[in-house]
């Protein structure tokens, strides 16, 4: 594959003549598209198609799926728009964009619930079919907004995609209510003419989905086809755009979404480790697309089961651990608050056990379709008693892989259980990655107990690794090594019960010691500032990665200096992070939450880190970011550097 | 009686009883520690602990019941594990030299069920209590039963919340005067048999802590069971309940007012087997004067009816003081494990596609940046 230097600004390309029309290809270094429609409208798949077709055609990407909670919100209303969000180019970028360059609305609701995040100038298509009296009354519309010059800042195409879908299948045999159903595939038709999109991978997609049902993945092409013609030929536009490959490290790359990709991340453990992965999980959003993907992969010994309760997920997934098994179970923040019991188990038992959270909008059953990273305070806090567990956090959607293996590493290396918090723009979104080689990924083997380890030739179940503090791992029908574990106190070395006050005293003490002792096993913490100089640092977690990181290039890109850190382990941190913050004069936290890791840092380090907060149940905004950094900086510099350093 | 229409689905496992590295655990250990001992004494059995529970509990009872009769399996104690929830009965795993783990309130057959299901080698039990089971556990019992988890659950019962110092439990009769219900309990109680059945359990029990004989003979029907065996266990609290089962245990009033369940024999009880068990209209059993009744007409009994609903009609003969209390086992029924269901699925799995992760990762729509 060849690349091309960025292009800084739209060039002019020779006009090319398409079906006898002159059409000119502008060149774009990125753009931002939103689709929105109803919650049966399909935009979704229609998403992560267009998606595919710009993964496997080279650029850079970064999606934002938004969707309602409910299946089939009522038709037409607002509660029920669904969108899908994608942001592709021809460098590496870290968000799904700020607001869209086009929208592309399905209907009213569509156009009501999206319009204002369109600026002034972009470009608008809508199914001028689905603007009638009836749709446009249910969200308020006096008059067509089509028609009443109300939409003259934008550069609106009015276009009838559902009656030119059932136009081009009027020969299919299928009915009209049928046909209009493929009105999403002949959008992404019509987008991938207008952006050069690979249509090979969407054709084998229809044949492989519906091939059960040929005469639906006949009318899904023929749509989707007639949608890249009417573009070819149509007046309506005048001009496609062509956005290069964006230049990349060498290696193979895919398409993946954060919960495919932490899936793969489990089940690589489960490999690397030559432990069974044993996921105990009840459905929930946003995490079941984990149990449904991990569920898929037992041939590599994966054991998936759906309990009939969040307890009982985690509970059959402690039981597995107790056998030997890596224990796994996925969740959101409702299912932790009724986990929180069975956690407390695993801290006292002291057995290996990832408990995966894909955060969403709470507190209570919140907004389970949108982001957040609330429960922060609860992975860290939310059991009785001292209950530390260890918490490894995804900074994006392929990180989650990595992220799921550090997990398991330190699972398994100190016998406890870990969260892994991820989220809602995580799970669904997706970006390139960078497929490892199998053999590359950590070897995370450990060694159960075959023997007695005591003085007089006797098993002691709580006598640690003096290292990692860890207690030896005998699985059940390992001969000779016969105990009993359970959550009340254990004694020290033997496990047996124990209410002696200096006992439990210590143990608390030790299985405090055990959780703080894993930095010392962690990487020395990346501090993004090339520079140099910078003054200022923002420090963040989890999936605000992305858009902190494209807010420091902004103002990078101003002339001003910033420091970027994002943590990996929000428990135990860093063992340099304490220093790394006090050589900063100010500490931004920006979270989507209301301050949770800053709690943590000023509680940890003392140090007056200022936060920033979003629960809106959508990631962060670089713009947004930035502009909050700039002022940060501007307040900290001296008058004279500034005036200075401003451009 | 009945055949078992699914015996050809016992099952041929496909691949190693469990995965590699938990099997060269264990056999490391052997080659360590000598072979596996299958004939065990009942004081194999016991750990160093001291027993703890209040003297005179029937906990103590059943105790040297289950570690006299588990021997007789041919069981390596390593290969045992025992898990328990909270409460009295769930401090049992302590008392026993096998593998164990004493767990949270009414958890232990979820907590049981991933042990059992990913380590088909094991023979696992749960001990719980009614109060474990039946009240915060409720949940977990019904759908490990439907599930059909290969694990013996012993749940004693003992009307009566003993650790927590004597509240009235899911199984006390109405009207119970405790600590919390100084007027009286309103709750209408469990049959925790009816329940088990409910959920089609294919094979439930009932016992008496004192008869040592009726015990053993019932809890070794159970451990041969593949699947979930539910045996409930009438377990005297003597400080909080005492006497709760005197009914039953006295030998005057025990002959009538038990009613013995034995497969194949006719349910003849009472005093000269003055009683009997006959069918009632709409598929029910009624109590009859056996001299009033044909002898055609008493019912034979069959543990192994596919249809449940025989063995919830035993079930719903007994009345809540006690009266018309069938002991023994309602029901034994060969249904496929879940256990042995789950590792067929990974068999088959791995006989259709090799596990291999680099093509995993890779997936089906990749591209290359040279």
């Amino acid at each position: 594959m060849t690349h091309s230097t960025p292009e800084q600004a739209p060039v002019e390309a020779p006009p090319s003549a398409p079906g006898g029309l002159v059409k000119s290809v502008v060149q774009l270094d990125r753009v931002v598209i939103r689709l929105a429609g109803d919650s049966g409208d399909g935009m979704q798949l229609t998403g992560n198609r267009f998606t595919s077709e710009t993964a496997s055609f080279g650029n850079d990407l970064s999606t934002l799926p938004n969707f309602p909670a409910e299946i089939r919100a009522p038709t037409g209303t607002l509660a029920g728009v669904s969108s899908f969000q994608l942001h592709f180019a021809d460098h590496d970028i870290m968000t799904p964009g700020d607001a869209p360059d086009v929208l592309v609305v399905m209907n009213p609701a569509a156009l009501k619930a999206n319009l204002a995040d369109l600026p002034g100038g972009g470009l608008l298509i809508a199914d001028s079919d689905e603007f009638t009296p009836r749709n446009l009354a249910k969200v308020g519309y006096a008059e067509n907004p089509l028609e009443d010059g109300s939409l003259d800042g934008w550069q609106l195409v009015s276009v009838p995609l559902t009656s030119m879908t059932t136009d081009a299948l009027a020969d299919s045999g299928l009915g009209k209510k049928e046909a209009e159903r493929s009105k999403n595939m002949f959008t992404l038709g019509l987008l991938s003419w207008m952006y050069h999109r690979p249509t090979e991978g969407t054709v084998r997609f229809l044949e492989r989905q519906f091939r059960k049902k040929p005469e639906i993945a006949a009318a899904n092409i023929a749509a989707f086809r007639a949608g890249f013609n009417y573009g070819e030929t149509t007046e309506a536009f005048a001009v496609s755009y062509e956005i290069k490959p964006a230049p990349m490290a060498p290696g193979t790359y895919r398409n993946i979404s954060g919960n495919q990709a932490l899936a793969y991340g489990l089940v690589a453990a489960g490999q690397r480790s030559g432990l069974p992965v044993f996921l105990g999980a009840y459905p929930i959003t946003p995490a079941s697309d984990v149990l449904h993907e991990m569920s898929k992969h037992k041939a590599f010994g994966v054991r998936t089961y759906q309990a009939e309760d969040e307890i009982a997920g985690i509970g059959a997934a402690l039981g597995a651990s107790f056998g030997g098994a890596l224990g796994v179970t996925t969740t959101s923040g409702p299912g932790v608050a009724l986990k929180a019991e069975t956690i407390g188990l695993a801290v006292m038992t002291e057995l290996p056990l990832v408990i995966v959270d894909v955060q969403r909008g709470g507190p209570s059953t919140g907004l389970p379709t949108k982001t957040e990273q609330s429960d922060l305070l609860q992975a860290m806090f939310g059991r009785n008693g001292e209950a530390p567990v260890p918490v490894v956090a995804p900074r994006s959607p392929g990180d989650c892989f990595d992220a799921a293996i550090e997990a398991a590493r330190i699972a398994l290396t100190y016998r406890t259980p870990v969260f892994l918090l991820s989220d809602g723009y995580l799970a669904n979104g997706a970006e390139p990655w960078s497929v490892p080689a199998a053999d590359t990924l950590p070897d995370l083997r450990v060694e159960f107990a075959t023997e007695p380890n005591g003085p007089d030739g006797e098993f002691l179940p709580y006598l640690r690794d003096p290292e990692t503090l860890a207690r030896p791992w005998a699985v059940p029908g390992t001969k000779g090594l016969q105990h009993r574990i359970g959550g009340l106190e254990k004694a020290d070395g033997t496990g047996n019960i124990s209410y002696d006050p200096a006992n439990h005293d210590f143990m608390t003490r030790t299985r405090q010691a055990k959780i703080d002792g894993i930095a010392a096993s962690l990487p020395p913490t990346e501090v993004d500032d090339p520079d140099g100089d910078a003054r200022v640092a923002v420090i963040g977690w989890g999936s605000t990665y992305g858009p902190i990181g494209a807010a420091c290039r902004r103002i990078r890109r101003s002339g001003r200096s910033i420091a970027q850190v994002h943590l990996r382990h929000i428990n135990p941190m860093p063992a340099d992070l304490g220093d790394i913050l006090r050589s900063y004069d100010r500490v931004v936290c920006p979270e989507m939450n209301l301050g949770q890791l800053a709690l943590l840092l000023r509680a940890k380090y003392l140090v007056d880190v200022q936060s920033h907060t979003q629960v809106r149940g959508l990631p962060f905004r670089a713009a947004e970011l930035a502009a909050v950094l700039q002022d940060v900086i501007d307040s900290t510099v001296t008058p004279t550097t500034a005036s200075e350093v401003t451009p | 009686m009945t055949t078992h229409p699914i015996d050809e689905h016992v099952h041929e496992l496909g691949m190693p009883a469990f995965d590699q590295r938990i099997a060269d655990a264990v056999a490391r250990s052997v080659e360590l520690g000598g072979e596996k001992q299958t004939s065990l004494k009942a004081k194999d059995l016991k750990t160093d602990q001291e027993v703890r529970w209040c003297p005179g509990c029937g906990d103590y009872v059943i105790l040297n019941a289950v570690q006299s009769f588990l021997p007789s399996l041919g069981i390596a104690r390593e290969d045992m594990v025992i898990v328990s929830g909270i409460g009295c009965s769930s401090r049992f795993p302590y008392y026993m030299n096998t593998y164990g783990m004493h767990s949270i309130h009414g958890r232990a057959p979820a907590i049981a069920t991933g042990l059992a299901a990913s380590r088909p080698d094991l023979s696992v039990w749960v001990v719980t209590g009614d109060g474990d089971a039946l009240s915060i556990g409720g949940n977990h019992l019904i759908h490990t039963l439907r599930r059909n988890v290969n694990l013996t659950i012993l749940l004693f019962n003992n009307r009566i919340y003993g650790l927590t110092k004597g509240q009235y439990s899911p199984t006390s009769e109405i009207g119970k005067v405790t600590k919390s219900t100084p007027m009286g309990s309103l709750d209408h109680p469990f049959n925790p048999v009816s329940l088990a059945l409910g959920a089609d359990a294919t094979f439930v029990g009932r016992a008496m802590d004192s008869d040592r004989k009726g015990l053993t003979d019932v809890l070794r029907q159970a451990a041969e069971h593949q699947g979930t065996a539910l045996v409930e266990i009438y377990q005297n609290c003597n400080i909080f309940n005492d006497g709760a089962f005197e009914l039953l245990k006295d030998p005057l009033t025990g002959t009538q007012w038990s009613i013995p369940l034995v497969h194949g024999e006719k349910l003849v009880f009472g005093p000269d087997g003055a009683s009997c068990v006959v069918a009632d209209g709409w598929g029910g059993l009624r109590i009859a004067e056996t001299n009033q009744v044909d002898e055609a007409d008493i019912v034979v009994h069959d543990a192994h009816r596919t249809d449940p609903a025989y063995a919830f009609a035993l079930s719903r003969l007994s009345h809540q003081d006690l009266r018309y209390t069938p002991m023994g086992v309602f029901r034994s029924v060969r249904k496929p494990t879940y256990d042995a269901m789950m590792t067929d699925q990974l068999a088959d799995a791995r006989s259709g596609q090799p596990a291999d992760l680099d093509a995993l990762l890779r997936g089906s729509d990749t591209w290359t940046v040279d």
